[in-house]
C-alpha cells in the first residue's frame, strides 16, 4: 500500500468542502445546471438514466481493507447496497442522491479516497497491472511510476482542460495485464541492452468510435526522463488536439492525422525544451515515493506445502479453483488470488456491501490487508500464503466469490449499458447474464479454454468490445436493440482490433450466435491448446461467418 | 433507445410527454399540466406535437427542480393508460431490467 501524506489528505478534505458549497449553491438555484455540470464532473458525479452516479478513484487499482469497508458503508448508507468495479480499476455507485454527495465524499475522505479526475477532460486514474508488486514476471513495481504520474497530474493547472479525457496505463511485466496499447499513453517498463531501466512509450491507442492500437514513439525512454517526456506528450496534445469536434478530440485522432513520426517529432521538440529542467527525475525523489509503498513482511515459506497438495487431491472443487484463480507470486510460499465478480447470472463487476465487508475481512486475515481491482472487473487478494488457500477458498465460496471462471468464457467484461447509461443504445448486462448461464458449466468452459467476451452498449466502447476475443456491440435499428459481433480482438501485448463477423443480430439471438461461434471454434481449432484468438488469427472470420449465418 | 440529445433533433410524432431528472436525487420525473413535476407517468401531461414544444419550454425554465428536460414518446393504451414509448423510457420508468445485486 502507498501511504498518502498530509498534503494529499488536505487536498482531499479541501475538495470535499469546496464541492459541498457548490452542491448547496446548485440546490438553491444560485448555480445553473450548465455552470454546475462542469463542477460535478470534476468530482466524478454523472447524471445517468434514473439517478446520479458517483465514480470513485482507486489509484492504480490498489485498495486497503479499511477503504473497502468504507466502500461497503457507502453502498449501504448512500446507495442500494452494491457497487460496480470498472474497467479502469475504479468503482461506481449508481444511486447516490446529489443532496447526499458531499456527505458521501466526506466519508470517503476519511480513508483517503476521492472522486477527483474520474471524469472531465483531464488525466484520469492511472491504471496498471493488478498484480503489480507481486507478479513473478515483472521487472519492478509499476505503481511507483503510476504514483509519480498521479502526483504530477493531480490538479495540474495546465492539464485540467485538455481537448478530451486522457488515460494512461503502465505495465512492468512481460505479459501485459493492463491493456496499455489501448490507452492514450501506454508505458511498458523494460531494460535496454546495457541493463538500464526505462520505458517503451506508446501513444494514440484507444477504443470508442474510432479505435486504434497505440503506436510506439519512443522504444526506450530512460527513467530519469519519464515525467518530462509524458509532459511533452501532454503539451503537444494540448496544443494541437482538436477542440472543435468532440469526436475528433482524443489524442488518437491527432496521432493518426499527423502520423506517428510527425507526432513523435513534435513531442521531441517540446521535450528538448524541458528535459533538463525541473521535471528530470532525481532518483532520490523516486526512491522517496517508492519508500512510501509498504510491502508485506513475508514469512520464509516453501512453495506447494504438503497440506495444500493433499487438499488439492482430496477436494476436486478446490483443485478446480486453484488451477483457475490462483497464480504464481514472486515470493516463495505465497500466491495471488483472483476473486471472480462474475458468478453465473450476475451483473459483471458488481459486489454487494456484504461481499465488500467480507473481502475486507479476508484481506486482513489472509492478504496483509490489501486488495486490488483489475481491469477485467475482478478483484485480487495479492498476498496469500499458500498454506491458507484452502481456508480462504471455503470462505470465498460462502460469499459467492470463488466462481472458477477467471479468464474463461463467462468472465465477461461489460459496460453498464442501457440499464443505467444515458449514452447507451442497447443493454449489455442482461446479454452478459445470459451468456454466463449458457457457459456456466465449468467443464464446458474449461474445454473452450481462455476466451474473453467484451460487451459495450454503444460505440463509446466502455466494455472494450473491439479488443474482446469475441466483441459484442449494441446498436439501435429502428428502435430495436441489435448487436454487432467481432472476432479476434485482444488487449494484451499482442493487442489487435476484432474483425466484424457479419450483419448485426437481434437481442434474443446474441447468446445463440456466440454459442455457434464457440462451437465452430471447438471444431476448427488444430488442437485443444490452440486459443480461440489464435484460431481466428489462423483461419480468419469467414469459417465462423459461414457457420453462424448459414441457418439464419 | 435514441439518446435524449438525438431525440431533440427528431420530429415529434404522436403522443409525447416531457421528462427530466429531479435535481436533488436524479429520480425520473414528468411534467404535469400544472407545470409541476411528478414521478408518476399516469399523472404526466400527454400532448401532441405543437403543444410539446410549449411544455418543453416551460420545463426548461424550471431548471432548479429538474435537470435536462426532453420530449419522450409514449403510447396511450386502452383505458387511457400511458406507457413509455420505447425501451429507454421503459427502463427509466421501471429501473434496470435485471434483479439488482443483493435484492433477490
Amino acid at each position: 500500500m502507498y501511504r498518502y501524506d498530509e498534503l494529499d489528505q488536505a487536498l482531499v478534505d479541501q475538495r470535499v468542502s469546496e464541492f459541498r458549497d457548490q452542491v448547496s449553491r446548485r440546490l438553491s438555484g444560485e448555480l445553473t445546471e450548465d455552470e454546475f455540470k462542469l463542477l460535478r464532473l470534476m468530482n466524478g458525479v454523472y447524471l445517468q438514466l434514473h439517478a446520479y452516479m458517483l465514480r470513485i478513484a482507486i489509484p492504480y487499482g490498489t485498495l486497503s481493507s479499511e477503504q473497502m469497508r468504507m466502500l461497503a458503508h457507502v453502498a449501504r448508507r448512500y446507495d442500494r447496497g452494491y457497487g460496480h468495479f470498472t474497467t479502469r480499476q475504479n468503482i461506481q455507485f449508481n444511486w447516490i442522491k446529489l443532496e447526499e454527495m458531499p456527505d458521501t465524499l466526506a466519508d470517503l475522505a476519511k480513508v483517503g479516497m476521492h472522486a477527483m479526475q474520474t471524469s472531465g477532460n483531464c488525466v484520469r486514474n492511472i491504471t496498471t497491472d493488478q498484480w503489480a508488486g507481486v507478479a513473478a514476471d515483472e521487472i519492478e513495481d509499476p505503481r511507483i511510476w503510476a504514483e509519480v504520474l498521479r502526483q504530477h497530474s493531480t490538479m495540474h493547472p495546465e492539464f485540467t482542460f485538455l481537448p478530451r479525457k486522457f488515460k494512461i496505463a503502465i505495465t512492468a511485466a512481460a505479459h501485459d495485464r493492463a491493456a496499455v496499447k489501448v490507452h492514450d499513453i501506454g508505458l511498458r517498463m523494460l531494460r535496454n541492452s546495457a541493463g538500464e531501466l526505462g520505458f517503451e512509450v506508446m501513444v494514440g491507442g484507444g477504443l470508442g468510435r474510432t479505435p486504434f492500437i497505440g503506436k510506439t514513439i519512443k522504444p526506450f525512454l530512460p527513467t530519469r526522463d519519464f515525467l518530462s517526456y509524458v509532459e511533452a506528450i501532454l503539451r503537444t496534445y494540448n496544443q494541437y488536439g482538436r477542440r472543435d469536434n468532440i469526436y475528433k478530440a482524443r489524442i488518437k485522432i491527432l496521432v493518426h492525422e499527423l502520423g506517428a513520426d510527425k507526432f513523435a517529432a513534435e513531442v521531441e521538440n517540446e521535450w528538448n525544451t524541458i528535459k533538463e529542467g525541473a521535471l528530470a527525475l532525481d532518483p532520490a525523489v523516486v526512491a522517496d515515493i517508492a519508500a512510501r509503498f509498504i510491502y508485506p513482511n513475508y514469512e520464509r515459506l516453501e512453495d506447494n506445502p504438503a497440506a495444500l497438495a493433499r487438499a488439492r487431491k482430496e477436494d476436486r472443487a478446490f483443485a478446480v479453483w486453484l488451477d483457475n484463480s490462483v497464480s504464481n507470486h514472486k515470493q516463495p510460499g505465497y500466491a495471488i488470488v483472483t476473486l471472480s465478480l462474475k458468478p453465473t447470472g450476475a451483473p459483471p463487476g458488481d459486489a454487494t456491501a456484504d461481499q465488500m465487508d467480507a473481502i475486507a475481512d479476508l484481506a486482513d486475515r489472509y492478504s496483509f490487508g490489501e486488495i486490488r481491482v483489475g481491469h477485467e472487473q475482478n478483484l485480487v487478494l495479492p498476498n496469500v500464503a499458500q498454506r491458507d488457500l484452502l481456508e480462504l477458498w471455503q470462505q470465498l465460496e460462502a460469499h459467492e466469490l470463488a466462481t472458477p471462471n477467471v479468464g474463461l468464457v463467462s468472465d465477461i467484461i461489460a459496460c453498464p449499458g442501457l440499464d443505467y447509461c444515458t449514452l447507451a443504445n442497447a443493454r449489455s448486462i442482461p446479454v452478459a447474464q445470459e451468456l454466463t448461464k449458457r457457459f456456466g458449466d465449468h467443464a464446458l468452459a474449461k474445454t473452450i479454454g481462455r476466451l474473453h467476451i467484451n460487451i459495450s452498449g454503444c460505440i463509446n466502447a466502455c466494455g472494450h468490445h473491439h479488443v474482446g476475443h469475441i466483441g459484442i456491440l449494441g446498436v439501435e435499428k429502428n428502435g430495436e436493440e441489435f448487436y454487432q459481433i467481432t472476432l479476434g480482438g485482444r488487449a494484451d501485448e499482442g493487442a489487435k482490433l476484432g474483425a466484424l463477423l457479419g450483419p448485426a443480430v437481434r437481442y434474443g439471438e446474441v447468446a445463440d450466435v456466440v454459442e455457434d461461434v464457440v462451437a465452430a471454434y471447438v471444431e476448427l481449432r488444430e488442437r485443444p491448446e490452440e486459443l480461440f484468438v489464435d484460431t481466428v488469427k489462423r483461419i480468419g472470420v469467414e469459417p465462423f461467418k459461414e457457420r453462424v449465418y448459414a441457418t439464419r | 433507445m435514441t439518446s435524449p440529445h438525438e431525440q431533440k433533433k427528431r420530429k415529434v410524432n404522436g403522443s409525447v410527454v416531457v421528462t427530466a431528472n429531479r435535481l436533488g436525487d436524479g429520480a425520473v420525473v414528468y411534467r404535469t399540466v400544472n407545470n409541476d413535476w411528478t414521478t408518476d407517468l399516469a399523472s404526466a401531461a400527454v400532448v401532441a406535437a405543437p403543444a410539446a414544444a410549449v411544455l418543453l419550454q416551460s420545463a426548461e425554465a424550471d431548471s432548479v427542480r429538474a435537470v435536462g428536460p426532453y420530449i419522450a414518446p409514449v403510447e396511450v393504451a386502452a383505458g387511457n393508460r400511458v406507457l413509455p414509448g420505447n425501451l429507454r423510457e421503459r427502463i427509466r420508468l421501471a429501473g434496470p431490467t435485471f434483479t439488482l445485486p443483493g435484492a433477490a
